[in-house]
C-alpha cells in the first residue's frame, strides 16, 4: 500500500500532505522534511526510486511542484510512477492546464480529487472518465446544496 | 508577491484567477465563503515574513475560533477549510477537532464534505475525538446518496481504529454484497483496511469477496483483487481456498491482455495497468510453493510476457511484475529464461528506472539463476559507467555476485578500473569486494598479489585494517614471487608513500627480501639498481615522514632493523638509525628501537637468528582473518596441528619483539611450520626454532622425523635424517647443532659413499653454528644408488670451536627410514 502522498514546491513548501497510516504529528512533520531533504537534492536525471529506512520512495517532478509517495517493500515502482502521472492527469482534467496555484487556491479541491482515486492507500478506481464523473457529481451536489440553502436564507427560514 | 506560476503542462501563461487583483475584486464584491477562504490564502501568501505570516494567522485563528463557537451560519465549513489551510502550512490546529465532529453530523453535503476532509487530516486512531465520529460513520454508511456514503467509506478506510472497524465491519460486508459497483469497489478496500486492522475479521468478507471476483466493472475487480490478496497473506487457509480461483484470475488477466484497445481503461496501449499488476501480484502469491497452481497460469505468464508492450511504464510495470511473479513461483525453466532475458532487456532501456528496476531484481535472483544472469554481464558491467549513483551502486552488487573463475580476469579489469572513477562513497566497499573476489578466485598468486597493489594504489586509504596482514601472508606464501614483489613494492614506496597500507606491506617487505632488491636481478620484472643507501634511504623517508602514522613507522623501523642481517656494507647507518630513534618521543618507537639497540650490543650473536627470514605465514592459524573461500580447503588442517601452532600476531613485525621477549624467559615458543619436513625449502629457509623447544621442554612438538645422532663431540652435535628414500637412491639432511658457549665457525661436511653410489652435496645453509643451540646448520645430500648396493657413508667434520680447529670422522652405516 501506499503510506503517504506529499506535494512540495521547489522551495519545499508543503502542498498537499495525505497519511494512510496513523502517525504521530511530530514524525509526520519529520518525515515530510527528510523526503523534502532528500527529494530536492537529486540531480536533474537521476532515477526516481529511493530507498528511505524500509520503504521505497518515488517521486516524479511536475513543472514547480514534487509528487512524493512512499511505498511498502512489495509495491511495483513503475506501476507508482503510473499513479502519480494518473492523479496529475485526474487535476489537469479538473482544473484545466492545471499549475501549482489550483492546488494552493483549491487545496480542499485536490484532496477530494485524491479521495476518488486512492482509497486506504490503494488504487480505488481505474477509469478516468469514472473519476471525473464522480467528482463533477459531488460538486453539483454541493453546488445544489449551496443554492438551496441561500435560497432558505432569503425566505428567512432558520 | 506574485508567484512563478508554472503550469504543469504545456501552457506558460499566468492563470489571471489568481492574481492578486482578481481575488481581491472578487472578495471586495461578493465575500461568499468560498471567496473568502481565498482571500485568505492570498493575504497570508502575501506576508513578507515569517513573523508576518505568524500574526495574519493567529488573527485568522481566532476569528476562525469565535466562528466556531457562534451558531450555525452557514460558514463553519469554509471556516474549517481556512483551519485546514493553516494546519498544513504546520501550524496548530487541533481546535478544529470537535468542529469536524460537528460538521460530520450535519445534514448538509459540503458540510460533511469538509467535515471528513478535517476528520482525515486533524484526527487519527490516537485522538480522542475519533470515536466521537463512530455513530456519524455508521449513519453516513446507510444514506440515500452515494456521494455521502463515499464520504464515510473514505474516511473509514484512512483512519478508522481497530474498535471504528470492529463496530462497523458488518456493515461493510452488506455493502460488499448489495449496492451499486461505485459503493462496492470502495467497501473492498475499506474491508482491506479493517483487516489490515483487525486480521481475524478475514474471514467476515472472505465469501463476498470471492463473490466479487464475477464482477466486471474494473474499479470493483480492483478492490476484489486487492482484498483477496490481503486476506490471502494473513491466512494460510484462506489462501489455500483461493488457489481455487486461479484459474478465474487466469481468464480475468487473459481478457485484458489480448482485448482490443479499450478507451476507458487503456494507458498507453495497455489495457489497465494497475488491474493486470494487482491480478499478477495475486497469482504470485497463490504459485508460491504449489506446483499445481504455478502450472496452471504457466502460460498466461508467457502470453503476457511476450505480448507486452514495454515502450512506455505501463507496458514495462506490468512485464516488471510478471518477472517477479515468474520468479517466485514454480515455473519451468523455460519461463524462467525468458523472464530473466526481460530483465537483461531492460538493462539496455534508455530510461534510468528501469535500467534500475533491472538491477534490483537482478541482484534478487542472482544467486539462484546465476548462469542465467552471467549472459547479461556485460551489459551490467556497462552500467558502472551510468551516471546515476543508485544505479552504479547497483551494478557494482550485480558485478561483485557475478565473479567467477571463468570471468574473473576481464571482470577484474573492470572492477579496477571503476574503482578509479567510482564515487567516494563506495570505495570501501569496492575495495572489499575485489579483495573477496580475488581471494576466491585468483587465477595466479601474481595475479593475485598484482591485483591487492592495484587495489592499494587506488584506494589504499579506504580498504579495511585487515587487508596489510593478509597481503603479507599471501605474498610469504608466493615464494617464487618474493623478488618480483619486493620489487614492485620498492617501486611503489619510492613514488608515493602517502598511502599507508601500502607503504606498511612496502615496508615490511623491503625488510624481509631488501637482499633480492640488491642483488639486481630478478626474473620476473625490470630489476632495479640500487644501492644499500638507496634502500635506507627509502625506509628512513616513510620514518620521518609526517605523513606515516605511528603504526607505519613502526613497520619502517622494523624493516630497517631486520636488513642489518640481509646487507653487508651499511650495518652502521642501521645502528645509528636505531640508537637515534632510542629516544624517540613515540613511546612504540623508543621500545623498538631500544630493544633493536639491545640486539646489536648485548646479543649480536643472536641478531642473525632473530632477524632471519619468516616462515610461511599459514592461512588458517588463529589470527589471520580468512576470506570467505568457498568450499573445505582450509578444513584440511588437523586439530593436532592447531594445537602446536600459536597465535601469529597480526603484525607479523611483531613477531620480532616477542623472540626478544622469549630470550628473557620462558614463553611461547614460536613455533614454525607444523608441517612434516617433506619438503626442503630453499637454504635461507632454515628453521630456527627446533632447539628452543628443547631447551623449554615440556611443549607437544609435531612428531618430529625420526632423526639419528650421527656424530657428538665438543658440544657439537650432528644428526641425519632421510628426507626420501626410493629403490635407487635417498636424499638425507644433515644437521648440525651447538651447544656451547660461543659460536662454532667454519663448519664444513665432507662425505664419502661406496664406488657405484652417486653423490652430490647441496650447498650448506651456512658455515657459523650458533652458540646456545640457539641455530643449525644443515645440509642436504642426494645419493644415487643404481645398483642398489647396501648404502653406507663416512663423513668427516671439520670445524673451529673457540679458536681451535677440530676435525673429525664419522661412519654412517645405517639410516633411518624416510618419515613417510
Amino acid at each position: 500500500m501506499m503510506r503517504f502522498l506529499l506535494l512540495f514546491s521547489r522551495q519545499g513548501k508543503l502542498r498537499l500532505q495525505k497519511w494512510f497510516t496513523p502517525i504521530p504529528e511530530r514524525e509526520k512533520k519529520k518525515i515530510v522534511r527528510d523526503m523534502t531533504t532528500m527529494v530536492l537534492a537529486r540531480k536533474p536525471r537521476s532515477c526516481n526510486f529511493l530507498h528511505w529506512k524500509d520503504l521505497k520512495i518515488v517521486y516524479k517532478r511536475y513543472a514547480s511542484l514534487y509528487f512524493c509517495c512512499g511505498l511498502d517493500a512489495e509495491e511495483n515502482e513503475l506501476l507508482a510512477l503510473e499513479m502519480l502521472h494518473r492523479y496529475v492527469e485526474l487535476l489537469d482534467k479538473y482544473f484545466g492546464n492545471v499549475c501549482e496555484l489550483d492546488i494552493i487556491f483549491n487545496f480542499e479541491k485536490a484532496y477530494f480529487i485524491l479521495d476518488e482515486f486512492l482509497l486506504g492507500g490503494e488504487v480505488q478506481e481505474t477509469s478516468k472518465q469514472v473519476v471525473s464523473r464522480a467528482i463533477e457529481a459531488s460538486d453539483l451536489l454541493q453546488e445544489a446544496e449551496i443554492d438551496s440553502t441561500d435560497y432558505d436564507l432569503e425566505l428567512g427560514w432558520p | 508577491m506574485a508567484e512563478v506560476m508554472l503550469p504543469l503542462w504545456f501552457s506558460h501563461e499566468a492563470k489571471e484567477l489568481y492574481s492578486n487583483q482578481s481575488i481581491q475584486e472578487a472578495a471586495d464584491q461578493d465575500m461568499s465563503p468560498s471567496v473568502r477562504l481565498q482571500e485568505m490564502i492570498r493575504v497570508i501568501r502575501g506576508a513578507r515574513t515569517q513573523g508576518e505570516e505568524r500574526g495574519v494567522i493567529q488573527r485568522e485563528c481566532a476569528a476562525i475560533r469565535a466562528q466556531f463557537r457562534q451558531a450555525d451560519n452557514g460558514t463553519r465549513s469554509h471556516n474549517l477549510a481556512k483551519l485546514l489551510y493553516v494546519h498544513m502550512l504546520g501550524y496548530p490546529a487541533h481546535f478544529g477537532q470537535m468542529e469536524c465532529v460537528r460538521l460530520i453530523a450535519s445534514p448538509r453535503y459540503n458540510e460533511k464534505r469538509v467535515g471528513y476532509l478535517g476528520a482525515m487530516m486533524l484526527l487519527d486512531e490516537n485522538q480522542d475525538a475519533s470515536l466521537l465520529i463512530t455513530n456519524s460513520i455508521k449513519n453516513d454508511l446507510s444514506h440515500s446518496s452515494q456521494y455521502v456514503q463515499s464520504l464515510a467509506l473514505c474516511t473509514l478506510a484512512c483512519m478508522g481504529s481497530a474498535e471504528m472497524c470492529r463496530d462497523l465491519a458488518p456493515e461493510i460486508d452488506r455493502l460488499l454484497r448489495a449496492s451499486n459497483s461505485y459503493i462496492k469497489k470502495k467497501a473492498a478496500l475499506c474491508a482491506v483496511h479493517i483487516v489490515r486492522k483487525v486480521p481475524e475479521l478475514g474471514e467476515l468478507f472472505t465469501p463476498a469477496a470471492r463473490a466479487l471476483l464475477s464482477e466486471k466493472n474494473h474499479g470493483v475487480l480492483h478492490g476484489a483483487v486487492v482484498l483477496i490478496t490481503e486476506l490471502c497473506e494473513r491466512n494460510i487457509d484462506t489462501l489455500e481456498q483461493f488457489r481455487k480461483v486461479v484459474p478465474e484470475l487466469v481468464q480475468i488477466m487473459k481478457g485484458l491482455v489480448m482485448s482490443g484497445y479499450s478507451p476507458e481503461h487503456n494507458v498507453a496501449g495497455i489495457s489497465d495497468p494497475f488491474l493486470q499488476v494487482r491480478i499478477l501480484r495475486l497469482l504470485r502469491i497463490l504459485g508460491r510453493n504449489n506446483d499445481t497452481a504455478s502450472d496452471s497460469m504457466n502460460d498466461l505468464l508467457a502470453q503476457v510476457a511476450t505480448n507486452t508492450d514495454s515502450s512506455k511504464t505501463a507496458g514495462s510495470a506490468v512485464l516488471y511484475e510478471t518477472v517477479l511473479t515468474v520468479m517466485d513461483i514454480k515455473s519451468e525453466s523455460g519461463l524462467r529464461v525468458l523472464a530473466v532475458n526481460i530483465l537483461g532487456r531492460f538493462l539496455l532501456n534508455n530510461d534510468r528506472n528501469i535500467r534500475y528496476i533491472s538491477m534490483t531484481s537482478l541482484q534478487k535472483i542472482v544467486q539462484t539463476d546465476h548462469n542465467a544472469v552471467q549472459r547479461h554481464r556485460g551489459t551490467i558491467v556497462d552500467c558502472l559507467k551510468d551516471q546515476d549513483a543508485s544505479v552504479k551502486r547497483r551494478a557494482l552488487e550485480l558485478s561483485l555476485a557475478l565473479v567467477s573463475a571463468v570471468n574473473i580476469r576481464s571482470l577484474m579489469k573492470e572492477l579496477l578500473l571503476f574503482l578509479s572513477s567510482c564515487p567516494p562513497e563506495l570505495r570501501a566497499h569496492t575495495a572489499s569486494g575485489i579483495f573477496n573476489a580475488a581471494e576466491r578466485y585468483a587465477p595466479s598468486q601474481r595475479w593475485h598479489i598484482d591485483t591487492i597493489l592495484h587495489v592499494l594504489t587506488t584506494a589504499g586509504g579506504d580498504v579495511r585494517d585487515e587487508t596489510v596482514p593478509n597481503l603479507i601472508q599471501l605474498i610469504t606464501t608466493a615464494t617464487d614471487l618474493h623478488c618480483y614483489t619486493v620489487h614492485k613494492l620498492y617501486r611503489a614506496l619510492v613514488t608515493d608513500i602517502s598511502v599507508q597500507s601500502l607503504v606498511q606491506v612496502a615496508c615490511w617487505c623491503i625488510g624481509e627480501y631488501g637482499d633480492l632488491l640488491l642483488t639486481g636481478e630478478c626474473e620476473e620484472t625490470e630489476p632495479v639498481q640500487v644501492t644499500e643507501d638507496d634502500v635506507l634511504d627509502a625506509l628512513e623517508t616513510v620514518l620521518q615522514s609526517h605523513m606515516s602514522s605511528p603504526a607505519t613507522r613502526g613497520f619502517a623501523l622494523t624493516a630497517t632493523m631486520k636488513l642489518s642481517t640481509r646487507i653487508t656494507h651499511n650495518v652502521d647507518r642501521i645502528r645509528s638509525i636505531v640508537s637515534i630513534y632510542g629516544s624517540c618521543i613515540d613511546v612504540e618507537l623508543q621500545q623498538r628501537a631500544v630493544e633493536y639497540n639491545a640486539l646489536f650490543k648485548k646479543y649480536d650473536h643472536m641478531r642473525a637468528a632473530v632477524l632471519e627470514r619468516m616462515p610461511v605465514i599459514d592461512k588458517s592459524s588463529p589470527g589471520h582473518t580468512n576470506g570467505e573461500s568457498a568450499g573445505g580447503t582450509i578444513k584440511e588442517m588437523e586439530p593436532t596441528k592447531l594445537t602446536n601452532e600459536l597465535v601469529l600476531p597480526k603484525e607479523p613485525a611483531n613477531q620480532v619483539c616477542d623472540l626478544l621477549d622469549l630470550l628473557g624467559g620462558p614463553g611461547e615458543p614460536l613455533h614454525p611450520t607444523p608441517a612434516p619436513s617433506n619438503t626442503v625449502k630453499g637454504p635461507v629457509m632454515s628453521t630456527s626454532g627446533g632447539d628452543l623447544l628443547d631447551l623449554l621442554g615440556g611443549l607437544e612438538v609435531t612428531p618430529a622425523p625420526p632423526c639419528v645422532k650421527v656424530y657428538e663431540k665438543n658440544g657439537v652435535t650432528l644428526k641425519l635424517q632421510t628426507d626420501k628414500q626410493t629403490d635407487t637412491g635417498m636424499n638425507i639432511t644433515l644437521t648440525a647443532t651447538n651447544s656451547t658457549e660461543a659460536d662454532i665457525t667454519s663448519l664444513t661436511l665432507q662425505a664419502a659413499v661406496p664406488k657405484s653410489v652417486q653423490l652430490q652435496m647441496k650447498a650448506p645453509s651456512g658455515d657459523v653454528i650458533p652458540a646456545h643451540g640457539l641455530g643449525l646448520v644443515t645440509q642436504t645430500v642426494l645419493l644415487n644408488n643404481p645398483n642398489k648396493v647396501s648404502l653406507k657413508m663416512r663423513v668427516r667434520v671439520c670445524y673451529t670451536s673457540q679458536g681451535t680447529l677440530c676435525q673429525d670422522m664419522v661412519q654412517i652405516d645405517s639410516f633411518p627410514s624416510p618419515t613417510w
